[in-house]
Protein backbone atom coordinates (compact mmCIF):
# COMPACT_ATOMS: atom_id res chain seq x y z
CA UNK A 1 0.00 0.00 0.00
CA UNK A 2 1.06 3.47 -1.21
CA UNK A 3 2.07 5.64 2.14
CA UNK A 4 0.33 8.85 1.42
CA UNK A 5 2.00 11.78 1.05
CA UNK A 6 1.09 15.46 1.91
CA UNK A 7 1.35 17.98 -0.42
CA UNK A 8 4.27 20.31 0.13
CA UNK A 9 4.13 23.89 0.16
CA UNK A 10 7.33 25.60 -1.63
CA UNK A 11 8.74 27.73 0.88
CA UNK A 12 9.08 30.67 -1.35
CA UNK A 13 5.24 30.63 -1.50
CA UNK A 14 5.02 30.51 2.64
CA UNK A 15 4.39 33.95 4.37
CA UNK A 16 6.89 35.05 6.87
CA UNK A 17 5.24 35.51 10.47
CA UNK A 18 6.18 38.63 10.87
CA UNK A 19 5.05 39.96 7.53
CA UNK A 20 1.36 38.43 8.07
CA UNK A 21 1.62 39.73 11.43
CA UNK A 22 1.93 43.41 9.91
CA UNK A 23 -0.52 42.80 7.21
CA UNK A 24 -2.81 41.65 9.91
CA UNK A 25 -2.40 44.57 12.31
CA UNK A 26 -2.87 46.94 8.94
CA UNK A 27 -6.08 44.98 8.35
CA UNK A 28 -7.13 45.89 11.92
CA UNK A 29 -6.21 49.28 11.88
CA UNK A 30 -7.09 49.82 8.41
CA UNK A 31 -10.70 48.22 9.44
CA UNK A 32 -10.91 49.89 12.69
CA UNK A 33 -10.31 52.84 11.04
CA UNK A 34 -12.51 52.64 8.06
CA UNK A 35 -15.47 51.67 10.79
CA UNK A 36 -14.61 54.70 12.78
CA UNK A 37 -15.46 56.75 10.12
CA UNK A 38 -18.70 55.30 9.56
CA UNK A 39 -20.29 54.81 13.08
CA UNK A 40 -20.81 57.40 15.32
CA UNK A 41 -18.08 58.88 18.11
CA UNK A 42 -19.70 57.15 21.19
CA UNK A 43 -19.34 53.58 19.20
CA UNK A 44 -15.70 54.05 18.85
CA UNK A 45 -14.86 55.84 22.30
CA UNK A 46 -16.16 53.26 23.72
CA UNK A 47 -13.21 50.61 22.28
CA UNK A 48 -10.33 52.81 22.89
CA UNK A 49 -8.57 56.01 21.41
CA UNK A 50 -6.69 54.70 19.26
CA UNK A 51 -3.47 57.56 18.44
CA UNK A 52 -3.13 60.40 20.67
CA UNK A 53 -1.10 63.83 21.21
CA UNK A 54 1.64 62.16 23.43
CA UNK A 55 2.54 63.96 26.86
CA UNK A 56 5.17 66.17 27.66
CA UNK A 57 4.91 65.21 31.19
CA UNK A 58 6.09 62.12 32.87
CA UNK A 59 8.87 61.27 30.54
CA UNK A 60 11.59 59.03 32.59
CA UNK A 61 8.71 57.91 35.19
CA UNK A 62 7.30 54.24 35.67
CA UNK A 63 4.02 53.89 34.56
CA UNK A 64 1.60 52.20 37.77
CA UNK A 65 0.68 48.57 36.28
CA UNK A 66 -2.65 49.22 34.79
CA UNK A 67 -3.80 46.05 37.47
CA UNK A 68 -2.90 48.41 40.43
CA UNK A 69 -4.61 52.05 38.68
CA UNK A 70 -7.90 50.11 38.40
CA UNK A 71 -8.07 47.54 41.83
CA UNK A 72 -7.01 50.12 44.12
CA UNK A 73 -9.02 53.05 44.86
CA UNK A 74 -10.62 55.04 46.75
CA UNK A 75 -14.00 55.78 46.04
CA UNK A 76 -16.16 55.96 48.64
CA UNK A 77 -19.69 56.00 46.20
CA UNK A 78 -18.65 52.26 46.02
CA UNK A 79 -17.86 51.57 49.43
CA UNK A 80 -14.54 51.95 51.90
CA UNK A 81 -12.39 49.24 51.12
CA UNK A 82 -9.93 49.91 48.47
CA UNK A 83 -11.00 46.47 46.42
CA UNK A 84 -14.60 47.77 46.76
CA UNK A 85 -14.80 50.07 43.10
CA UNK A 86 -13.35 47.37 41.11
CA UNK A 87 -15.71 44.74 42.42
CA UNK A 88 -18.53 46.84 42.81
CA UNK A 89 -18.38 50.07 40.53
CA UNK A 90 -19.89 47.35 36.81
CA UNK A 91 -23.50 48.66 38.17
CA UNK A 92 -22.35 52.53 37.23
CA UNK A 93 -24.37 53.27 34.09
CA UNK A 94 -22.01 55.81 32.04
CA UNK A 95 -24.53 56.42 28.90
CA UNK A 96 -26.77 58.29 28.62
CA UNK A 97 -24.40 61.16 30.25
CA UNK A 98 -25.01 64.83 30.20
CA UNK A 99 -22.50 67.71 32.32
CA UNK A 100 -24.55 70.45 33.30
CA UNK A 101 -22.28 73.81 33.56
CA UNK A 102 -23.94 76.39 35.43
CA UNK A 103 -24.14 78.97 37.87
CA UNK A 104 -21.90 82.56 37.18
CA UNK A 105 -21.52 82.18 33.24
CA UNK A 106 -22.60 83.50 30.01
CA UNK A 107 -23.62 80.18 28.33
CA UNK A 108 -24.51 77.93 30.63
CA UNK A 109 -25.32 74.45 29.06
CA UNK A 110 -25.17 71.11 29.41
CA UNK A 111 -23.54 69.14 26.97
CA UNK A 112 -23.37 65.43 26.16
CA UNK A 113 -20.62 63.24 27.24
CA UNK A 114 -20.39 63.06 23.73
CA UNK A 115 -19.74 66.20 22.85
CA UNK A 116 -17.55 66.38 25.66
CA UNK A 117 -15.55 63.86 24.10
CA UNK A 118 -15.09 65.51 20.78
CA UNK A 119 -15.21 69.07 22.33
CA UNK A 120 -11.00 69.14 22.16
CA UNK A 121 -7.98 67.23 20.80
CA UNK A 122 -7.60 64.09 22.91
CA UNK A 123 -4.34 63.92 24.63
CA UNK A 124 -2.57 61.51 26.88
CA UNK A 125 -0.62 63.20 30.70
CA UNK A 126 1.25 60.70 32.52
CA UNK A 127 0.68 61.90 35.62
CA UNK A 128 1.87 61.39 39.19
CA UNK A 129 -1.29 60.88 41.54
CA UNK A 130 -0.16 61.44 45.31
CA UNK A 131 -3.33 59.83 48.00
CA UNK A 132 -3.32 61.89 51.53
CA UNK A 133 -3.07 58.38 52.57
CA UNK A 134 0.30 58.78 51.49
CA UNK A 135 1.01 56.43 48.60
CA UNK A 136 1.30 57.24 44.82
CA UNK A 137 0.87 56.27 41.68
CA UNK A 138 2.09 57.54 38.22
CA UNK A 139 -0.90 57.28 35.60
CA UNK A 140 -1.35 57.59 31.77
CA UNK A 141 -4.64 60.03 31.73
CA UNK A 142 -6.37 60.73 28.40
CA UNK A 143 -8.29 63.91 28.26
CA UNK A 144 -7.78 67.52 27.10
CA UNK A 145 -7.26 71.06 29.92
CA UNK A 146 -10.46 71.63 31.70
CA UNK A 147 -9.76 75.17 30.73
CA UNK A 148 -11.21 74.43 27.14
CA UNK A 149 -14.22 73.56 28.31
CA UNK A 150 -14.08 76.69 30.84
CA UNK A 151 -13.75 79.02 28.13
CA UNK A 152 -17.05 78.07 25.96
CA UNK A 153 -18.62 78.64 28.95
CA UNK A 154 -17.71 81.94 29.54
CA UNK A 155 -17.40 82.95 33.18
CA UNK A 156 -18.59 86.08 34.07
CA UNK A 157 -16.27 88.82 36.36
CA UNK A 158 -17.41 87.68 39.32
CA UNK A 159 -16.71 83.68 39.11
CA UNK A 160 -13.86 83.01 41.62
CA UNK A 161 -14.61 79.18 42.12
CA UNK A 162 -15.67 76.12 40.18
CA UNK A 163 -17.18 73.36 41.74
CA UNK A 164 -17.46 69.87 40.91
CA UNK A 165 -20.66 67.46 41.56
CA UNK A 166 -20.39 63.74 41.11
CA UNK A 167 -23.29 61.17 40.46
CA UNK A 168 -25.92 60.75 43.06
CA UNK A 169 -27.26 57.57 43.10
CA UNK A 170 -27.55 55.16 45.16
CA UNK A 171 -29.34 52.51 43.35
CA UNK A 172 -25.88 52.65 41.01
CA UNK A 173 -23.39 53.42 43.40
CA UNK A 174 -24.10 51.67 46.75
CA UNK A 175 -21.90 53.05 48.81
CA UNK A 176 -24.43 56.24 48.90
CA UNK A 177 -26.53 54.33 51.04
CA UNK A 178 -24.28 54.29 53.71
CA UNK A 179 -23.50 58.33 55.45
CA UNK A 180 -20.03 58.29 55.19
CA UNK A 181 -19.38 61.09 53.37
CA UNK A 182 -22.11 63.50 52.39
CA UNK A 183 -23.87 62.93 49.13
CA UNK A 184 -23.46 63.75 46.38
CA UNK A 185 -19.92 63.97 46.31
CA UNK A 186 -18.59 67.90 46.04
CA UNK A 187 -15.04 69.41 44.99
CA UNK A 188 -13.81 72.56 43.80
CA UNK A 189 -10.95 74.43 42.88
CA UNK A 190 -10.64 78.67 42.76
CA UNK A 191 -10.84 79.81 39.24
CA UNK A 192 -7.39 79.85 38.17
CA UNK A 193 -6.69 76.29 39.28
CA UNK A 194 -9.60 75.26 37.12
CA UNK A 195 -7.94 77.07 34.06
CA UNK A 196 -4.12 76.10 34.52
CA UNK A 197 -3.35 73.67 31.88
CA UNK A 198 -2.20 71.02 34.19
CA UNK A 199 -6.14 70.48 35.05
CA UNK A 200 -7.10 67.88 33.06
CA UNK A 201 -10.94 67.09 32.30
CA UNK A 202 -10.41 63.60 31.93
CA UNK A 203 -12.24 60.97 29.46
CA UNK A 204 -9.68 58.05 29.89
CA UNK A 205 -6.28 56.03 30.38
CA UNK A 206 -3.70 53.67 29.65
CA UNK A 207 -5.04 54.37 26.09
CA UNK A 208 -8.95 53.51 26.82
CA UNK A 209 -11.96 54.79 27.84
CA UNK A 210 -11.91 55.21 31.75
CA UNK A 211 -12.99 52.25 33.87
CA UNK A 212 -16.28 53.19 36.03
CA UNK A 213 -14.54 52.40 39.13
CA UNK A 214 -11.46 55.83 38.46
CA UNK A 215 -14.52 57.90 37.50
CA UNK A 216 -16.18 57.19 34.28
CA UNK A 217 -17.33 58.39 32.09
CA UNK A 218 -15.60 61.64 33.17
CA UNK A 219 -13.70 63.23 35.66
CA UNK A 220 -11.11 66.04 36.27
CA UNK A 221 -6.79 65.33 37.46
CA UNK A 222 -5.41 67.80 39.11
CA UNK A 223 -2.02 66.44 39.70
CA UNK A 224 -0.72 69.01 42.27
CA UNK A 225 -3.33 68.27 44.64
CA UNK A 226 -3.97 65.34 46.82
CA UNK A 227 -5.95 62.42 45.14
CA UNK A 228 -9.93 63.58 46.80
CA UNK A 229 -9.74 66.89 44.74
CA UNK A 230 -10.08 65.01 41.66
CA UNK A 231 -13.43 64.73 41.38
CA UNK A 232 -15.34 61.53 39.54
CA UNK A 233 -18.12 60.77 37.87
CA UNK A 234 -19.01 64.21 37.07
CA UNK A 235 -22.67 65.24 36.79
CA UNK A 236 -22.17 69.45 37.09
CA UNK A 237 -19.81 71.90 36.96
CA UNK A 238 -21.07 75.29 38.60
CA UNK A 239 -19.36 78.28 38.40
CA UNK A 240 -19.72 80.58 41.96
CA UNK A 241 -18.73 83.70 43.89
CA UNK A 242 -17.77 82.07 47.37
CA UNK A 243 -15.20 79.25 47.81
CA UNK A 244 -17.69 75.96 47.90
CA UNK A 245 -17.79 73.77 50.67
CA UNK A 246 -16.50 70.16 49.67
CA UNK A 247 -17.36 66.97 51.17
CA UNK A 248 -14.35 66.21 52.87
CA UNK A 249 -13.96 70.16 54.03
CA UNK A 250 -17.73 68.78 55.83
CA UNK A 251 -16.58 65.39 57.09
CA UNK A 252 -12.95 66.95 58.33
CA UNK A 253 -12.34 70.32 58.71
CA UNK A 254 -9.23 70.05 60.72
CA UNK A 255 -7.77 67.74 58.33
CA UNK A 256 -9.15 68.32 54.90
CA UNK A 257 -8.76 72.13 53.64
CA UNK A 258 -10.08 73.58 50.59
CA UNK A 259 -6.59 74.13 48.65
CA UNK A 260 -5.07 70.21 49.66
CA UNK A 261 -1.99 71.14 48.00
CA UNK A 262 0.28 68.26 48.16
CA UNK A 263 2.87 69.76 50.49
CA UNK A 264 5.76 67.58 52.52
CA UNK A 265 6.00 70.57 55.20
CA UNK A 266 2.30 70.34 56.30
CA UNK A 267 1.51 67.24 57.95
CA UNK A 268 -1.95 65.78 57.99
CA UNK A 269 -3.22 65.76 61.63
CA UNK A 270 -2.82 62.29 61.95
CA UNK A 271 0.16 60.97 59.93
CA UNK A 272 3.05 62.83 58.07
CA UNK A 273 2.88 63.65 54.52
CA UNK A 274 6.72 63.82 54.10
CA UNK A 275 7.03 60.24 52.69
CA UNK A 276 5.33 58.34 50.59
CA UNK A 277 4.98 54.95 48.74
CA UNK A 278 4.83 54.80 45.34
CA UNK A 279 2.53 51.66 44.48
CA UNK A 280 4.63 48.80 43.33
CA UNK A 281 7.88 49.65 45.33
CA UNK A 282 9.67 48.69 48.95
CA UNK A 283 11.17 51.93 50.19
CA UNK A 284 9.52 54.90 50.49
CA UNK A 285 10.23 58.26 48.79
CA UNK A 286 9.95 62.23 49.18
CA UNK A 287 7.17 63.76 48.50
CA UNK A 288 7.86 66.57 46.37
CA UNK A 289 6.30 69.88 46.61
CA UNK A 290 3.18 70.24 45.16
CA UNK A 291 4.01 66.90 44.02
CA UNK A 292 7.00 67.98 41.64
CA UNK A 293 4.80 70.51 39.63
CA UNK A 294 6.04 73.63 41.53
CA UNK A 295 7.38 74.80 38.50
CA UNK A 296 4.18 75.13 37.09
CA UNK A 297 2.18 76.02 40.21
CA UNK A 298 3.33 77.53 42.79
CA UNK A 299 3.01 80.73 41.36
CA UNK A 300 -0.71 80.21 41.93
CA UNK A 301 -0.41 80.03 45.85
CA UNK A 302 2.64 83.20 45.74
CA UNK A 303 2.40 85.14 49.41
CA UNK A 304 0.07 82.16 50.63
CA UNK A 305 0.63 80.77 53.83
CA UNK A 306 0.58 76.92 53.14
CA UNK A 307 0.17 75.77 56.32
CA UNK A 308 -2.87 77.71 56.93
CA UNK A 309 -4.66 77.72 53.49
CA UNK A 310 -3.93 73.45 53.73
CA UNK B 1 -22.85 25.35 89.29
CA UNK B 2 -19.80 24.80 86.79
CA UNK B 3 -20.35 21.53 85.23
CA UNK B 4 -17.40 18.67 86.03
CA UNK B 5 -14.45 19.59 83.56
CA UNK B 6 -13.65 17.73 80.82
CA UNK B 7 -11.69 14.79 81.08
CA UNK B 8 -7.78 15.49 79.97
CA UNK B 9 -8.10 13.75 76.34
CA UNK B 10 -11.02 16.23 75.56
CA UNK B 11 -8.87 19.36 76.46
CA UNK B 12 -6.13 18.07 74.64
CA UNK B 13 -7.97 18.13 71.34
CA UNK B 14 -9.71 21.35 71.91
CA UNK B 15 -6.61 23.28 72.62
CA UNK B 16 -5.16 21.49 69.75
CA UNK B 17 -7.63 22.82 66.86
CA UNK B 18 -7.81 26.14 68.44
CA UNK B 19 -4.22 26.58 68.37
CA UNK B 20 -4.16 25.23 64.47
CA UNK B 21 -7.50 27.73 63.86
CA UNK B 22 -5.56 30.75 65.50
CA UNK B 23 -2.82 30.11 62.69
CA UNK B 24 -4.99 30.08 60.14
CA UNK B 25 -5.05 34.02 59.59
CA UNK B 26 -1.24 33.74 59.29
CA UNK B 27 -1.19 30.73 57.43
CA UNK B 28 -3.82 32.47 54.73
CA UNK B 29 -1.21 35.74 54.78
CA UNK B 30 1.53 33.32 53.96
CA UNK B 31 0.27 31.93 51.11
CA UNK B 32 -1.51 35.26 49.91
CA UNK B 33 2.07 36.59 49.84
CA UNK B 34 3.68 33.38 48.08
CA UNK B 35 1.11 34.09 45.19
CA UNK B 36 1.64 37.26 45.17
CA UNK B 37 -1.63 38.38 45.37
CA UNK B 38 -2.31 40.99 48.54
CA UNK B 39 -3.30 43.14 46.22
CA UNK B 40 -1.98 46.57 44.94
CA UNK B 41 -0.53 47.64 48.35
CA UNK B 42 0.80 44.28 50.18
CA UNK B 43 2.95 46.29 52.77
CA UNK B 44 -0.58 48.18 54.24
CA UNK B 45 -2.33 44.60 53.37
CA UNK B 46 -0.10 42.77 56.04
CA UNK B 47 -0.16 45.71 58.49
CA UNK B 48 -4.35 45.79 58.38
CA UNK B 49 -4.24 41.93 58.46
CA UNK B 50 -2.01 41.15 61.34
CA UNK B 51 -3.52 44.57 63.27
CA UNK B 52 -6.97 43.09 62.70
CA UNK B 53 -6.47 39.20 64.38
CA UNK B 54 -3.98 41.28 67.44
CA UNK B 55 -7.52 43.16 68.09
CA UNK B 56 -9.41 39.87 67.27
CA UNK B 57 -7.69 37.23 69.23
CA UNK B 58 -7.24 39.96 72.53
CA UNK B 59 -11.32 40.38 72.43
CA UNK B 60 -11.80 36.20 72.05
CA UNK B 61 -9.10 35.81 75.30
CA UNK B 62 -11.25 38.23 77.19
CA UNK B 63 -14.82 36.52 75.78
CA UNK B 64 -13.60 33.30 77.95
CA UNK B 65 -14.48 34.68 81.16
CA UNK B 66 -17.97 35.39 80.33
CA UNK B 67 -18.32 32.30 78.42
CA UNK B 68 -17.92 30.17 81.18
CA UNK B 69 -20.32 32.27 83.80
CA UNK B 70 -22.56 31.89 81.12
CA UNK B 71 -22.33 28.40 79.96
CA UNK B 72 -20.68 26.47 83.06
CA UNK B 73 -18.14 25.04 80.74
CA UNK B 74 -14.63 25.45 82.58
CA UNK B 75 -12.38 24.68 79.36
CA UNK B 76 -12.79 28.51 78.05
CA UNK B 77 -10.58 29.08 81.14
CA UNK B 78 -7.98 26.81 80.01
CA UNK B 79 -7.64 28.27 76.40
CA UNK B 80 -7.34 31.85 78.06
CA UNK B 81 -3.58 31.90 78.54
CA UNK B 82 -2.88 30.07 74.32
CA UNK B 83 -5.50 33.13 72.54
CA UNK B 84 -3.49 36.05 74.58
CA UNK B 85 -0.43 34.54 73.22
CA UNK B 86 -1.55 34.44 70.23
CA UNK B 87 -2.79 38.00 70.17
CA UNK B 88 0.92 39.00 71.64
CA UNK B 89 2.33 37.00 68.57
CA UNK B 90 0.08 38.99 66.10
CA UNK B 91 1.03 42.22 68.10
CA UNK B 92 4.33 41.41 67.45
CA UNK B 93 3.91 40.96 63.15
CA UNK B 94 1.49 43.92 63.68
CA UNK B 95 4.59 46.21 65.36
CA UNK B 96 7.21 44.43 62.93
CA UNK B 97 5.67 45.03 59.98
CA UNK B 98 5.21 48.88 60.69
CA UNK B 99 8.99 49.10 61.96
CA UNK B 100 10.41 46.50 59.08
CA UNK B 101 8.07 46.87 56.44
CA UNK B 102 6.34 50.18 56.51
CA UNK B 103 9.35 52.90 57.54
CA UNK B 104 12.16 50.25 57.34
CA UNK B 105 13.85 51.27 60.45
CA UNK B 106 13.57 55.04 59.48
CA UNK B 107 14.29 55.70 63.45
CA UNK B 108 13.84 59.53 63.40
CA UNK B 109 10.15 58.91 61.44
CA UNK B 110 9.14 55.89 63.81
CA UNK B 111 9.71 58.17 67.27
CA UNK B 112 7.87 60.90 65.90
CA UNK B 113 5.19 58.86 64.87
CA UNK B 114 5.25 57.57 68.27
CA UNK B 115 5.13 60.86 70.09
CA UNK B 116 3.18 62.77 67.65
CA UNK B 117 0.57 60.84 66.46
CA UNK B 118 -1.63 59.63 68.72
CA UNK B 119 -3.31 56.64 67.30
CA UNK B 120 0.35 55.50 67.06
CA UNK B 121 1.16 56.48 70.63
CA UNK B 122 -2.10 54.62 71.89
CA UNK B 123 -1.40 51.64 69.51
CA UNK B 124 2.23 51.19 70.72
CA UNK B 125 1.40 51.66 74.34
CA UNK B 126 -1.16 48.73 74.26
CA UNK B 127 1.05 46.78 72.77
CA UNK B 128 4.32 47.29 75.34
CA UNK B 129 1.43 46.62 77.95
CA UNK B 130 0.99 42.98 76.49
CA UNK B 131 4.84 42.63 77.09
CA UNK B 132 4.77 42.05 81.01
CA UNK B 133 1.87 39.80 80.07
CA UNK B 134 3.28 37.73 77.54
CA UNK B 135 6.49 37.36 79.91
CA UNK B 136 4.43 36.34 83.08
CA UNK B 137 2.32 33.74 80.96
CA UNK B 138 4.39 30.41 81.92
CA UNK B 139 3.24 28.41 85.36
CA UNK B 140 6.75 29.56 86.69
CA UNK B 141 6.28 32.87 86.66
CA UNK B 142 2.54 32.03 87.88
CA UNK B 143 3.76 30.76 90.92
CA UNK B 144 6.38 32.98 91.56
CA UNK B 145 4.30 35.96 91.75
CA UNK B 146 1.29 34.30 93.50
CA UNK B 147 -2.15 33.67 92.01
CA UNK B 148 -3.93 36.89 93.41
CA UNK B 149 -0.63 39.66 92.02
CA UNK B 150 -0.77 37.08 88.64
CA UNK B 151 -4.36 37.95 88.24
CA UNK B 152 -4.38 41.86 89.04
CA UNK B 153 -0.95 42.33 86.61
CA UNK B 154 -3.34 40.69 84.27
CA UNK B 155 -5.72 42.32 84.56
CA UNK B 156 -4.06 44.95 82.28
CA UNK B 157 -5.56 42.53 79.65
CA UNK B 158 -8.14 45.27 79.62
CA UNK B 159 -6.36 48.26 79.07
CA UNK B 160 -4.27 46.19 75.92
CA UNK B 161 -7.86 45.95 74.22
CA UNK B 162 -9.26 49.24 75.08
CA UNK B 163 -6.43 50.47 73.76
CA UNK B 164 -5.98 48.67 70.67
CA UNK B 165 -9.82 49.36 69.83
CA UNK B 166 -8.81 53.27 70.08
CA UNK B 167 -5.71 53.06 67.95
CA UNK B 168 -7.98 51.46 65.44
CA UNK B 169 -10.68 54.18 65.76
CA UNK B 170 -8.30 56.92 65.16
CA UNK B 171 -6.42 55.59 62.39
CA UNK B 172 -9.43 55.35 60.34
CA UNK B 173 -10.05 58.22 57.63
CA UNK B 174 -14.03 57.96 57.73
CA UNK B 175 -15.64 54.61 57.86
CA UNK B 176 -15.79 53.99 61.16
CA UNK B 177 -18.08 50.17 61.18
CA UNK B 178 -14.99 48.34 62.24
CA UNK B 179 -13.89 50.19 65.00
CA UNK B 180 -17.73 50.27 66.04
CA UNK B 181 -17.91 46.45 66.02
CA UNK B 182 -14.90 45.66 68.12
CA UNK B 183 -15.85 48.64 70.28
CA UNK B 184 -19.39 47.20 70.85
CA UNK B 185 -18.13 43.42 71.71
CA UNK B 186 -15.39 44.60 74.09
CA UNK B 187 -18.36 46.76 76.17
CA UNK B 188 -19.92 43.87 76.34
CA UNK B 189 -17.11 41.70 77.46
CA UNK B 190 -16.01 44.31 79.78
CA UNK B 191 -19.66 45.41 81.15
CA UNK B 192 -20.69 41.64 81.61
CA UNK B 193 -17.26 41.77 84.27
CA UNK B 194 -18.92 44.80 86.24
CA UNK B 195 -22.35 43.38 85.81
CA UNK B 196 -20.96 40.10 87.34
CA UNK B 197 -19.13 41.82 90.36
CA UNK B 198 -21.66 43.76 91.56
CA UNK B 199 -24.92 40.93 90.54
CA UNK B 200 -22.42 38.60 92.28
CA UNK B 201 -22.06 40.86 95.45
CA UNK B 202 -25.86 41.24 95.93
CA UNK B 203 -26.37 37.59 95.34
CA UNK B 204 -23.53 36.41 97.79
CA UNK B 205 -24.78 38.28 100.69
CA UNK B 206 -27.67 36.59 101.39
CA UNK B 207 -26.37 33.30 100.72
CA UNK B 208 -23.71 33.81 103.43
CA UNK B 209 -25.78 35.08 105.68
CA UNK B 210 -27.54 32.21 105.28
CA UNK B 211 -24.72 29.77 105.62
CA UNK B 212 -23.93 31.23 109.09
Amino acid sequence: MKTYRYPKIPAGEITPKPLFLARRKFMQTAGGAALAALLPPPLWAAGGFGELKKSEFGAGEELTPLKSVTGYNNFYEFGTGKDDPAARAGSLKTRPWSIAVEGAVKKPKTFDIDQILTMAPLEERIYRLRCVEAWSMVIPWIGFPLAELVKRAEPTGNAKYVEFVSLHDPQQMPGQKSPVLEWPYREGLRIDEAMHPLTLLTVGLYGDVLPPQNGAPVRIVVPWKYGFKSAKSIVAIRFLEQQPTTSWMLAGPQEYGFYANVNPEVDHPRWSQAKERRIGEFLKRKTLMFNGYAEQVAPLYAGMDLARYF
Amino acid sequence: MPKPSLNAKALAWIKAATFLLALLPLAKLGVNAYLDDLGANPIEKITHVTGYWTLTMLTITLAATPLRRLSGWNWPIRLRRMLGLFAFGYGCLHLSTYLVLDQFFDWDAIVEDIVKRPYITVGFAAFVSMIPLAITSTDNMLRRLGGKNWLRLHRLAYLCAVGGVVHYWWLVKKDLSNPIAFASVLAVLLGARIAYRLGGAIIRRPATTRST
